[in-house]
């Protein structure tokens, strides 16, 4: 396991310059009238770790398989390593794969699962057997060689099937919503275990997944799919804290939604609702590129928010609201506030455990900086 | 109360089920002590005992070449049909092409077909082409009738094998041909070895084509064993169908024990 120079927090920007591993130019592909992938372009970076994070039926999954090898495109082209792979079988694209349901070969051990890539490429039988071993102490599993797929549990076998996906070296790692069938705890230890090793061997990784939380902790990119398109690509505190579509606000994390309509005047942009309106920061509104007079959404995180007592005065360089505290949760690392607005919509703050005065039922003004709302086109109005 | 209403229930059960199960193995049963008589004709119950026509069996000269002829047909049809079935198995379950269901059709037709008709159709093309009592001729047309089994057997195993295996073994570099070698038919194996046993037993105990295409220079057992019991009616025929049965039932529990062998998942 050479070549580790730690590029993946080189290109933890995405900003790396030189030639990318991975390369999607107007990727489609058709089942009939349906296109499941619909103009992907995507630029992946060496050492990066990209998710692909979308709905079941986004079409993550197909752009995967066909990356893969497994499904032609109807159009586009892929590049690997500044190859084009586009009309290449699987078995010559040299890329790792590692499946949802593990696909160890059953009657073969964990070694010679791992081995066999390496066979394939026949190595001598001296360095296959010196990479096996290599491998298994990578994933922590040195004394599992002989064991049969079935005598290992789930996690260990996703292992094994991570181990048999990085030990021939391959140009890029593809990894199909690999942790989906183990349990919660399972999962988050082997999220952080998947993305030290694949560190550890400066793999580029394409990983996709439905989970946005395990997107966020392990990607330096994520994209999202939408309709078989990419609705948005960039880091997690982009996607976050900057998300273009209301889509992307709904889809990554918790969001507070006000629908609306953006106007501006002489003193700068609103958003316009029943009995209210808010400020929109000049930087959101050159980044939403909406209308004046459309229909629009200013999306604020809940952490954002802040509950104040309904007497106390607006500060500069805010917006605020009136809502009724419906509920106060204690989350344990925070308090959750779940509000209702005069309108009847839903509010949500999350807050530091501080002590509160604040009581279920009570009126009170929820405020928030104005750079921390982002402002996005609103299609269903 | 629901007990005592149960009981009679289950002994008529029962008794329905034995009945139907002497039904199924009485002429086995009676063939097997009729071959240890000591009669000189084909008779049941036997007068007494005696080992003569084991004896008979083992030294007639009709006896021992039809044996050795209806082994070989059956070798060589259970190897010949093994690989087309198994090919034609993997074409038919993996493949994407046109006439798939047609085709599936035309090569399952033989368990469909009567016998007599395919038995009349291959003696009309057999004299033509002169192949009638030869070895290959028989084992021609018994890989016919014993190639469905094979692709029964076989199409079952690849269906219920995950396909992610096959696309894992590419993605790691392994072309088709190694793919198919190294995993496909390791993991089918099972469902080949159970369909070239029934290959196997398909020729063994054919009777009705082998009549049509053997000459009295080349007859299987089932043929020999069908002429003495007209014209001879000796026990030795009894003494025969019991060493057919002993093979038949030893094959047969063999291939289910291969069937029972879960396939490894």
């Amino acid at each position: 396991m050479s070549g580790s120079q730690g590029a993946g927090s080189e290109s933890a920007t995405g900003l790396a310059p030189g030639r990318p591993a991975l390369a999607l130019r107007a990727l489609t592909k058709r089942f009939g009238d349906v296109a499941a992938v619909d103009g992907v372009d995507l630029e992946v970076m060496p050492g990066e770790f990209i998710t692909l994070l979308g709905p079941s039926g986004s079409g993550k999954t197909t752009t995967l398989r066909i990356i893969a090898g497994f499904t032609a495109q109807t159009s586009g082209t892929i590049d690997i390593d500044g190859l084009d792979m586009s009309n290449v079988p699987p078995y010559r694209r040299d890329v790792g794969m590692v499946f949802q349901n593990y696909a160890l070969f059953p009657h073969m051990t964990a070694a010679e699962n791992i081995a066999f890539p390496l066979e394939m490429r026949n190595a001598g039988k001296a360095e296959i057997k010196r990479r096996v071993a290599e491998a298994l102490q990578l994933v922590q599993l040195p004394y599992h060689g002989d064991r049969y797929p079935r005598q290992l549990s789930g996690g260990q076998q996703q292992r094994i099937a991570l181990a048999r996906a990085i030990v021939f070296r391959p140009r890029l790692l593809l990894m199909d919503e690999p942790l989906g069938a183990l349990d919660k705890k399972l999962r988050e230890s082997l999220e952080l275990e998947i993305l030290h090793i694949s560190r550890q061997v400066g793999a580029t990784v394409v990983y996709v997944t439905h989970d946005q939380e395990e997107a966020l902790v392990m990607s330096d990119r994520i994209a999202i799919f939408r309709d078989g398109r990419i609705e948005q690509a960039g880091t997690g505190e982009d996607l976050y804290d900057r998300p273009a579509s209301l889509f992307v606000a709904d889809f990554i994390g918790e969001s507070n939604i006000l629908r609306g309509r953006f106007t501006r005047d002489g003193t700068g942009g609103w958003l316009v609702r029943e009995g209210w309106r808010g400020r929109i920061s000049p930087a959101a509104m050159a980044g939403a590129g909406v209308e004046d007079g459309a229909a629009a959404a200013l999306v604020v995180r809940p952490e954002r928010l802040e509950v104040r007592s309904a007497d106390e005065p607006d500060r500069e360089g805010e917006n605020s609201m009136a809502a009724t505290i419906r509920d106060i949760l204690f989350l344990g690392s925070l308090r959750k506030y779940e509000l209702v607005l005069p309108t009847g919509e839903p509010l949500v703050v999350r807050s530091p455990i501080e002590p509160t005065s604040h009581r279920p039922g009570e009126a009170v003004r929820v405020a928030w900086a104005v750079e921390r709302g982002v402002l996005v086109a609103d299609p269903a109005a | 109360m629901t007990e005592s209403w149960r009981r009679p229930h289950r002994l008529l059960l029962m008794a329905m089920g034995g009945l139907t199960v002497l039904f199924l193995v009485a002429p086995t049963l009676i063939v097997v002590p009729m071959g240890f008589s000591s009669s000189n004709i084909l008779a049941f119950p036997p007068p007494g005992w005696s080992l003569e026509w084991y004896e008979q069996a083992f030294t007639s000269k009709a006896w021992t070449s039809g044996l050795v002829n209806s082994v070989q047909v059956a070798v060589v049809t259970a190897v010949v049909a093994t690989i087309l079935g198994t090919l034609a198995a993997l074409g038919l379950t993996r493949g994407r092409f046109p006439g798939r269901g047609a085709l599936n059709t035309v090569i399952l037709s033989p368990l469909i077909v009567p016998t007599i008709i395919i038995a009349i159709g291959m003696f009309s093309l057999y004299v033509r082409w002169k192949i009638t009592g030869s070895l290959l001729g028989l084992v021609v047309a018994h890989t016919a009738l014993a190639v469905p089994f094979v692709v029964v057997t076989v199409s079952t195993s690849l269906r219920t094998m995950d396909r992610n295996l096959e696309l894992a073994a590419q993605n790691l570099g392994a072309d088709p041909v190694r793919t198919f070698r190294r995993i496909t038919l390791p993991l089918v194996m099972p469902g080949v070895f159970a369909g070239a046993l029934f290959a196997f037993l398909t020729s063994w105990d054919e009777v009705v084509t082998s009549i049509f295409l053997t000459t009295t220079k080349f007859r299987t057992l089932p043929v020999v064993m069908w002429e003495q019991v007209r014209e001879v009616v000796d026990p030795s025929v009894a003494a025969v169908a019991t060493l057919v049965l002993v093979v038949t039932t030893t094959v047969l529990a063999l291939a289910f024990v291969v069937r029972r062998q879960a396939p490894v998942t």
